[in-house]
Protein backbone atom coordinates (compact mmCIF):
# COMPACT_ATOMS: atom_id res chain seq x y z
CA UNK A 1 0.00 0.00 0.00
CA UNK A 2 2.76 2.26 -0.51
CA UNK A 3 3.87 2.25 2.95
CA UNK A 4 7.26 0.41 3.47
CA UNK A 5 6.88 1.51 7.59
CA UNK A 6 9.83 1.32 8.66
CA UNK A 7 9.43 4.15 10.72
CA UNK A 8 6.92 2.62 12.52
CA UNK A 9 6.05 4.07 15.48
CA UNK A 10 6.85 7.78 14.63
CA UNK A 11 5.37 10.35 12.29
CA UNK A 12 7.00 9.60 8.98
CA UNK A 13 6.77 13.07 6.63
CA UNK A 14 3.91 14.63 8.90
CA UNK A 15 2.11 11.34 7.78
CA UNK A 16 0.31 10.14 11.54
CA UNK A 17 0.99 6.65 11.97
CA UNK A 18 -0.10 5.99 15.44
CA UNK A 19 -2.99 7.47 17.68
CA UNK A 20 -1.03 8.92 20.21
CA UNK A 21 -2.64 11.34 22.68
CA UNK A 22 -2.38 14.28 20.62
CA UNK A 23 -4.06 12.98 17.34
CA UNK A 24 -6.77 11.15 19.93
CA UNK A 25 -7.63 15.02 21.09
CA UNK A 26 -7.37 16.38 17.13
CA UNK A 27 -9.84 13.27 16.28
CA UNK A 28 -12.39 14.82 19.36
CA UNK A 29 -12.17 18.36 18.59
CA UNK A 30 -12.70 17.39 14.86
CA UNK A 31 -15.74 15.27 16.02
CA UNK A 32 -17.06 18.77 17.32
CA UNK A 33 -16.32 20.76 14.30
CA UNK A 34 -18.03 18.64 11.99
CA UNK A 35 -21.06 18.37 14.68
CA UNK A 36 -21.31 21.64 14.74
CA UNK A 37 -20.92 22.28 10.74
CA UNK A 38 -24.02 19.73 10.77
CA UNK A 39 -25.75 20.76 13.69
CA UNK A 40 -28.87 21.93 11.37
CA UNK A 41 -28.90 18.72 9.42
CA UNK A 42 -28.80 16.37 12.22
CA UNK A 43 -31.74 18.15 13.70
CA UNK A 44 -33.63 18.29 10.37
CA UNK A 45 -33.05 14.43 9.99
CA UNK A 46 -34.45 14.21 13.53
CA UNK A 47 -37.15 16.32 13.13
CA UNK A 48 -38.51 14.08 10.50
CA UNK A 49 -38.41 10.90 12.38
CA UNK A 50 -37.36 11.38 16.06
CA UNK A 51 -37.61 14.09 18.44
CA UNK A 52 -35.53 16.74 16.76
CA UNK A 53 -32.68 17.19 18.98
CA UNK A 54 -29.91 15.61 17.76
CA UNK A 55 -28.28 18.13 16.45
CA UNK A 56 -28.29 20.04 19.81
CA UNK A 57 -27.74 17.21 22.20
CA UNK A 58 -24.64 16.11 19.85
CA UNK A 59 -23.07 19.66 19.85
CA UNK A 60 -23.24 20.22 23.79
CA UNK A 61 -22.34 16.67 24.25
CA UNK A 62 -19.05 17.19 22.54
CA UNK A 63 -18.49 20.63 23.51
CA UNK A 64 -18.86 19.35 27.23
CA UNK A 65 -15.70 16.65 25.61
CA UNK A 66 -13.43 19.61 24.00
CA UNK A 67 -13.94 21.18 27.53
CA UNK A 68 -12.72 18.60 29.40
CA UNK A 69 -10.12 17.54 27.57
CA UNK A 70 -8.89 20.72 27.57
CA UNK A 71 -8.82 21.11 31.24
CA UNK A 72 -6.97 17.57 32.05
CA UNK A 73 -4.64 16.70 29.01
CA UNK A 74 -4.77 13.29 29.29
CA UNK A 75 -1.62 11.46 29.00
CA UNK A 76 -2.64 8.70 26.05
CA UNK A 77 -5.21 8.34 23.87
CA UNK A 78 -7.21 5.74 25.55
CA UNK A 79 -7.23 7.98 28.40
CA UNK A 80 -8.51 10.58 26.01
CA UNK A 81 -11.37 8.38 24.27
CA UNK A 82 -12.41 7.30 28.40
CA UNK A 83 -12.94 11.14 28.91
CA UNK A 84 -14.72 11.65 26.14
CA UNK A 85 -16.80 8.68 26.85
CA UNK A 86 -17.60 10.01 30.46
CA UNK A 87 -18.70 13.55 29.05
CA UNK A 88 -20.76 12.58 25.96
CA UNK A 89 -23.18 10.37 28.79
CA UNK A 90 -23.21 13.08 31.02
CA UNK A 91 -23.79 16.06 28.95
CA UNK A 92 -25.44 14.77 25.80
CA UNK A 93 -28.88 14.41 26.76
CA UNK A 94 -31.28 11.59 24.84
CA UNK A 95 -30.17 8.32 23.80
CA UNK A 96 -26.94 9.19 22.09
CA UNK A 97 -25.71 10.10 25.02
CA UNK A 98 -25.23 6.44 26.43
CA UNK A 99 -24.97 5.13 23.40
CA UNK A 100 -21.63 7.36 22.21
CA UNK A 101 -20.34 7.30 25.32
CA UNK A 102 -20.14 3.70 26.17
CA UNK A 103 -18.64 3.35 22.74
CA UNK A 104 -15.84 6.06 23.44
CA UNK A 105 -14.95 4.17 27.06
CA UNK A 106 -15.01 1.17 25.95
CA UNK A 107 -13.09 1.80 23.05
CA UNK A 108 -10.68 4.03 24.81
CA UNK A 109 -10.44 0.97 27.31
CA UNK A 110 -9.53 -1.56 24.93
CA UNK A 111 -6.79 0.83 23.43
CA UNK A 112 -5.44 1.72 26.59
CA UNK A 113 -1.94 3.07 26.15
CA UNK A 114 -1.64 1.01 22.50
CA UNK A 115 -1.59 3.19 19.48
CA UNK A 116 -0.75 1.32 15.97
CA UNK A 117 -3.20 0.85 13.77
CA UNK A 118 -4.08 -2.96 14.70
CA UNK A 119 -5.04 -1.57 18.17
CA UNK A 120 -6.82 1.32 17.02
CA UNK A 121 -9.24 -1.74 14.63
CA UNK A 122 -10.19 -3.57 18.12
CA UNK A 123 -10.65 -0.28 20.07
CA UNK A 124 -13.45 0.34 16.88
CA UNK A 125 -14.56 -3.39 17.21
CA UNK A 126 -15.17 -2.61 20.67
CA UNK A 127 -16.78 0.63 20.56
CA UNK A 128 -19.34 -1.47 17.94
CA UNK A 129 -19.81 -3.96 20.21
CA UNK A 130 -20.06 -2.15 23.05
CA UNK A 131 -23.28 -0.10 21.46
CA UNK A 132 -24.85 -3.02 19.94
CA UNK A 133 -25.24 -4.74 23.00
CA UNK A 134 -26.68 -1.28 25.27
CA UNK A 135 -29.03 -0.87 22.52
CA UNK A 136 -29.82 -4.12 21.58
CA UNK A 137 -29.67 -3.18 18.03
CA UNK A 138 -28.20 -5.04 15.11
CA UNK A 139 -27.82 -4.01 12.14
CA UNK A 140 -30.61 -2.99 8.85
CA UNK A 141 -32.56 -2.01 11.89
CA UNK A 142 -31.98 2.17 10.86
CA UNK A 143 -29.61 2.65 13.96
CA UNK A 144 -26.05 4.07 14.64
CA UNK A 145 -25.09 0.52 13.73
CA UNK A 146 -25.64 0.55 10.43
CA UNK A 147 -22.86 3.24 9.83
CA UNK A 148 -21.00 1.82 12.53
CA UNK A 149 -20.38 -1.69 11.73
CA UNK A 150 -19.46 -1.19 7.92
CA UNK A 151 -16.98 1.49 8.88
CA UNK A 152 -15.28 -1.34 11.41
CA UNK A 153 -15.20 -3.99 8.77
CA UNK A 154 -13.71 -1.42 6.04
CA UNK A 155 -10.83 -0.59 8.85
CA UNK A 156 -10.06 -3.93 9.79
CA UNK A 157 -9.75 -4.61 6.33
CA UNK A 158 -7.55 -1.70 4.94
CA UNK A 159 -5.48 -2.34 8.18
CA UNK A 160 -5.26 -6.12 7.70
CA UNK A 161 -4.02 -5.36 4.70
CA UNK A 162 -0.57 -3.43 5.49
CA UNK A 163 -3.06 0.25 5.45
CA UNK A 164 -1.89 2.65 7.76
CA UNK A 165 -4.20 4.61 10.22
CA UNK A 166 -5.13 7.51 7.39
CA UNK A 167 -5.80 4.80 4.59
CA UNK A 168 -8.13 2.42 6.92
CA UNK A 169 -9.77 5.56 8.76
CA UNK A 170 -10.50 6.99 4.92
CA UNK A 171 -11.80 3.47 4.16
CA UNK A 172 -13.94 3.28 7.19
CA UNK A 173 -15.33 7.10 6.71
CA UNK A 174 -16.54 5.96 3.41
CA UNK A 175 -18.39 2.96 4.28
CA UNK A 176 -20.42 4.72 7.28
CA UNK A 177 -21.06 7.21 4.64
CA UNK A 178 -22.60 4.65 2.17
CA UNK A 179 -24.07 3.21 5.49
CA UNK A 180 -25.90 6.10 6.55
CA UNK A 181 -26.88 6.81 3.02
CA UNK A 182 -28.45 2.91 3.06
CA UNK A 183 -30.86 3.63 5.90
CA UNK A 184 -32.53 5.87 3.52
CA UNK A 185 -34.91 2.77 2.71
CA UNK A 186 -34.98 1.22 5.64
CA UNK A 187 -38.09 1.18 8.31
CA UNK A 188 -37.31 1.95 11.83
CA UNK A 189 -36.98 -1.09 14.85
CA UNK A 190 -36.01 0.59 17.48
CA UNK A 191 -36.52 4.13 19.21
CA UNK A 192 -39.07 6.79 18.85
CA UNK A 193 -38.97 6.45 14.90
CA UNK A 194 -39.88 2.73 15.34
CA UNK A 195 -43.61 4.18 16.26
CA UNK A 196 -44.08 5.55 12.82
CA UNK A 197 -44.01 2.25 11.61
CA UNK A 198 -43.76 2.24 7.82
CA UNK A 199 -43.82 6.05 7.65
CA UNK A 200 -40.20 6.05 8.81
CA UNK A 201 -38.63 4.82 5.51
CA UNK A 202 -37.44 7.40 3.07
CA UNK A 203 -35.65 8.96 5.70
CA UNK A 204 -31.55 8.74 6.76
CA UNK A 205 -31.07 7.86 10.47
CA UNK A 206 -29.66 10.85 12.47
CA UNK A 207 -27.62 8.24 14.35
CA UNK A 208 -26.24 6.63 11.57
CA UNK A 209 -25.39 10.41 10.15
CA UNK A 210 -23.60 11.38 13.04
CA UNK A 211 -21.66 8.11 13.08
CA UNK A 212 -20.56 9.16 9.39
CA UNK A 213 -19.18 12.86 10.97
CA UNK A 214 -17.15 10.72 13.62
CA UNK A 215 -15.84 8.57 11.46
CA UNK A 216 -14.60 11.51 8.94
CA UNK A 217 -12.81 13.25 11.70
CA UNK A 218 -10.59 10.15 12.42
CA UNK A 219 -9.61 10.38 8.87
CA UNK A 220 -9.45 13.96 8.79
CA UNK A 221 -6.96 14.24 11.61
CA UNK A 222 -4.81 11.65 10.40
CA UNK A 223 -4.02 13.16 6.69
CA UNK A 224 -0.71 13.29 5.80
CA UNK B 1 -36.78 1.84 56.42
CA UNK B 2 -37.75 0.31 53.05
CA UNK B 3 -36.18 -1.01 49.57
CA UNK B 4 -35.30 2.34 47.96
CA UNK B 5 -37.21 3.18 44.14
CA UNK B 6 -36.42 5.52 41.50
CA UNK B 7 -38.75 6.52 38.84
CA UNK B 8 -37.04 7.74 35.30
CA UNK B 9 -38.44 9.25 32.68
CA UNK B 10 -37.91 11.87 30.46
CA UNK B 11 -40.42 14.54 32.49
CA UNK B 12 -40.07 15.69 35.84
CA UNK B 13 -43.72 16.51 36.20
CA UNK B 14 -44.45 12.50 35.21
CA UNK B 15 -41.69 11.06 37.37
CA UNK B 16 -42.71 13.38 40.55
CA UNK B 17 -46.62 12.50 39.73
CA UNK B 18 -46.22 9.09 39.59
CA UNK B 19 -43.64 9.16 43.14
CA UNK B 20 -46.31 10.92 44.58
CA UNK B 21 -49.26 8.59 43.13
CA UNK B 22 -47.05 5.42 44.54
CA UNK B 23 -47.03 6.79 48.07
CA UNK B 24 -50.67 7.50 48.29
CA UNK B 25 -51.40 4.06 47.93
CA UNK B 26 -48.29 2.43 49.51
CA UNK B 27 -47.90 4.49 52.36
CA UNK B 28 -45.45 7.43 53.65
CA UNK B 29 -42.72 4.63 54.86
CA UNK B 30 -41.75 3.62 51.41
CA UNK B 31 -38.52 5.61 50.37
CA UNK B 32 -39.25 6.63 46.62
CA UNK B 33 -37.52 9.41 44.63
CA UNK B 34 -38.26 10.43 41.01
CA UNK B 35 -35.47 11.25 38.60
CA UNK B 36 -37.13 12.73 36.05
CA UNK B 37 -36.03 15.17 32.96
CA UNK B 38 -32.65 16.80 32.73
CA UNK B 39 -30.19 18.65 35.54
CA UNK B 40 -31.75 21.88 34.10
CA UNK B 41 -35.71 20.41 34.62
CA UNK B 42 -36.37 20.19 30.76
CA UNK B 43 -37.90 16.99 29.43
CA UNK B 44 -34.84 14.49 28.58
CA UNK B 45 -32.58 12.21 30.61
CA UNK B 46 -29.63 12.56 33.24
CA UNK B 47 -27.16 10.24 34.10
CA UNK B 48 -26.21 12.58 37.07
CA UNK B 49 -29.69 13.31 37.76
CA UNK B 50 -30.54 9.41 38.25
CA UNK B 51 -27.20 8.84 40.29
CA UNK B 52 -28.37 11.45 42.48
CA UNK B 53 -32.24 10.09 43.19
CA UNK B 54 -30.48 6.53 43.64
CA UNK B 55 -28.33 8.45 46.93
CA UNK B 56 -31.78 10.25 48.06
CA UNK B 57 -33.96 6.72 47.84
CA UNK B 58 -31.19 4.43 49.44
CA UNK B 59 -31.66 3.50 53.25
CA UNK B 60 -28.87 0.55 52.65
CA UNK B 61 -31.19 -1.89 51.57
CA UNK B 62 -30.70 -1.69 47.40
CA UNK B 63 -32.48 0.55 45.18
CA UNK B 64 -35.07 -0.30 42.29
CA UNK B 65 -35.33 1.55 39.09
CA UNK B 66 -38.48 1.67 37.21
CA UNK B 67 -37.38 3.54 33.65
CA UNK B 68 -40.21 4.80 31.34
CA UNK B 69 -38.76 4.19 27.48
CA UNK B 70 -35.72 4.86 25.56
CA UNK B 71 -32.97 7.14 26.47
CA UNK B 72 -34.13 6.49 30.46
CA UNK B 73 -33.71 2.50 29.71
CA UNK B 74 -30.20 3.29 27.99
CA UNK B 75 -28.92 5.76 30.90
CA UNK B 76 -29.57 3.95 33.67
CA UNK B 77 -28.21 0.65 31.83
CA UNK B 78 -25.28 3.16 31.62
CA UNK B 79 -25.56 3.76 35.12
CA UNK B 80 -25.52 0.25 36.27
CA UNK B 81 -22.64 -0.46 34.43
CA UNK B 82 -20.56 2.30 36.29
CA UNK B 83 -21.62 0.90 39.52
CA UNK B 84 -21.13 -2.77 39.02
CA UNK B 85 -18.71 -3.37 41.67
CA UNK B 86 -20.24 -0.18 43.87
CA UNK B 87 -22.50 0.40 45.98
CA UNK B 88 -25.67 1.53 46.15
CA UNK B 89 -26.69 -2.13 45.10
CA UNK B 90 -29.29 -1.58 41.95
CA UNK B 91 -31.94 -3.97 40.33
CA UNK B 92 -33.41 -2.07 36.98
CA UNK B 93 -36.79 -3.57 36.54
CA UNK B 94 -38.41 -4.39 33.33
CA UNK B 95 -41.84 -3.06 33.90
CA UNK B 96 -44.44 -1.12 32.84
CA UNK B 97 -43.80 2.53 34.58
CA UNK B 98 -46.83 3.18 36.33
CA UNK B 99 -48.59 -0.07 37.58
CA UNK B 100 -44.81 -1.39 37.81
CA UNK B 101 -44.20 1.99 40.50
CA UNK B 102 -47.42 0.67 42.33
CA UNK B 103 -46.25 -2.71 42.90
CA UNK B 104 -42.93 -1.89 43.67
CA UNK B 105 -44.03 0.19 46.50
CA UNK B 106 -47.45 -1.04 47.79
CA UNK B 107 -44.38 -4.86 48.17
CA UNK B 108 -41.54 -2.38 49.45
CA UNK B 109 -43.61 -0.70 52.36
CA UNK B 110 -43.99 -4.27 53.78
CA UNK B 111 -40.58 -4.30 54.25
CA UNK B 112 -39.69 -7.04 51.50
CA UNK B 113 -36.19 -7.40 49.98
CA UNK B 114 -34.43 -6.20 46.81
CA UNK B 115 -35.37 -8.80 44.38
CA UNK B 116 -38.99 -9.20 45.50
CA UNK B 117 -40.12 -5.54 45.13
CA UNK B 118 -38.41 -5.40 41.33
CA UNK B 119 -40.09 -8.92 40.91
CA UNK B 120 -43.55 -7.36 41.52
CA UNK B 121 -43.55 -4.11 39.40
CA UNK B 122 -42.41 -7.16 36.74
CA UNK B 123 -45.19 -9.18 37.36
CA UNK B 124 -47.69 -6.08 36.73
CA UNK B 125 -47.03 -6.82 32.85
CA UNK B 126 -49.86 -9.72 34.10
CA UNK B 127 -52.20 -7.96 35.60
CA UNK B 128 -54.58 -7.46 33.02
CA UNK B 129 -57.36 -4.10 32.63
CA UNK B 130 -60.48 -5.68 30.65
Amino acid sequence: MGCTCQYAGAAVGGLIVNLDATTARAWIVRVAELIHANEQRLTDLDATIGDGDHGANMQRGVAAAVASLEEQEPEDAGKVLNSTGRELISKTGGASGPLYGTGFRRAGKELGDEVDVQAVARALEAMLRSIEELGGATQEEKTIVDALAPAVAAFQETSGQGGDLHAAASAAAEAAERGAAATIPLQARKGRASYLGERSIGHEDPGAASTALIIRALADVTAP
Amino acid sequence: MSVGIVLVSHSPALASATVEMARTLAGPGVSIAPAGGTADGEVGTSIDVIRNAIADADAGRGVVVLMDMGSSVLTAKTLLEDLEDGEPQLRLADAPFVEGTVAAAVLASTGAELESVARSAEEAWSMRKL
